[in-house]
């Protein structure tokens, strides 16, 4: 693994600041959030707190990215 | 907090899903028929499911594959579909018509390719679970914008997490924070779940940044 700056570090220890959802909710949650992405909508107020779960969670932010590539190839 | 979002142990629910919005497409309605359904429309349903998983596989797979040889990826990315496929009969009554069936089902295949590619990745590392990890902090490369503040608060977070956090929180926030040890593989070894070692780190951090602001 690359060395983080400390800024990076920083923000990994820390989180986001704002309430988020967990790991569970947000895989149940996240083919609607990702097609209301892909449509152009807001996500963030239909399924709130998972943006903030995707700063958060590197696992669930790397499916959020392939889910949402994978759509939009559809 | 508005109405529309509940506080779970610090974590919110999402909004209520208005009324109306839930009519599924035909070709999702017609797949998911056949999938409750039985008899020749049943196996040909779940062998169509299987090649849509499938797809989604080694789309996951040919993303994140890093130097893998291309029959190695191409067993991941079957394995993956095989048991996102048994994911997704399993909880064909838990798909509420929010989405198009496919994007739902797509997500169990990305699941599945990705923790066995992280797995994979992993299996003959030792973890670095141990504070003594903490070490790296202090070695932690100066960013573009990086100021004496910064390296200052780096320190008091470290100084916190002595003075605050569990030993199993700390070991969870250094392996996942620190180290990058990917989740999946973390609760793997700690025969946890990803959920739940998830609402540890969670709790970790909302204790780090507590303390902080009333120190600061």
């Amino acid at each position: 693994m690359n060395e983080p700056n400390s800024n990076e570090l920083i923000g990994r220890l820390l989180g986001p600041a704002g309430p988020e959802i967990g790991c569970d909710a947000c895989f149940e949650e996240l083919d609607r959030y990702v097609e209301l992405e892909a449509a152009g909508e807001d996500a963030d107020a239909a399924v709130p707190g998972l943006s903030a779960h995707l700063e958060g969670c590197p696992a669930c932010r790397e499916e959020h990215e392939s889910l949402l590539a994978l759509v939009r190839d559809d | 907090m508005s109405s529309a979002t509940a506080t779970v142990r610090g974590a919110v629910r999402s909004a209520p899903v208005p009324a109306g919005k839930t009519v599924l497409d035909p070709e999702s309605q017609e797949l998911l028929q056949a999938l409750k359904g039985s008899g020749r429309a049943y196996d040909e349903a779940c062998a169509r499911l299987h090649e849509l998983l499938l797809r989604a596989a080694r789309f996951e797979v040919s993303r994140r594959r890093r130097g893998m040889n291309g029959g190695e990826a191409d067993v991941i990315a079957m394995e993956a579909a095989d048991d996102a496929l048994l994911a997704v009969l399993r909880r064909l009554d838990d798909f509420r018509g929010l989405s198009k069936f496919t994007t739902w089902a797509y997500k169990f295949a990305l699941y599945e390719a990705a923790v066995k590619l992280r797995r994979r990745a992993w299996q003959d590392r030792e973890l670095p679970l141990e504070p003594e990890a903490l070490g790296f902090f202090h070695s932690a490369s100066p960013g573009p914008d990086d100021y004496v503040e910064v390296r200052e608060r780096l320190g008091k977070i470290a100084a916190a997490m002595d003075d605050v956090l569990t030993p199993h929180q700390r070991r969870v926030l250094v392996a996942l924070a620190v180290n990058g040890v990917p989740i999946d593989v973390l609760a793997e070894r700690l025969s946890t779940t990803r959920g739940a070692l998830y609402k540890t780190l969670h709790d970790a951090r909302a204790k780090l940044r507590a303390h902080l602001e009333e120190t600061s």
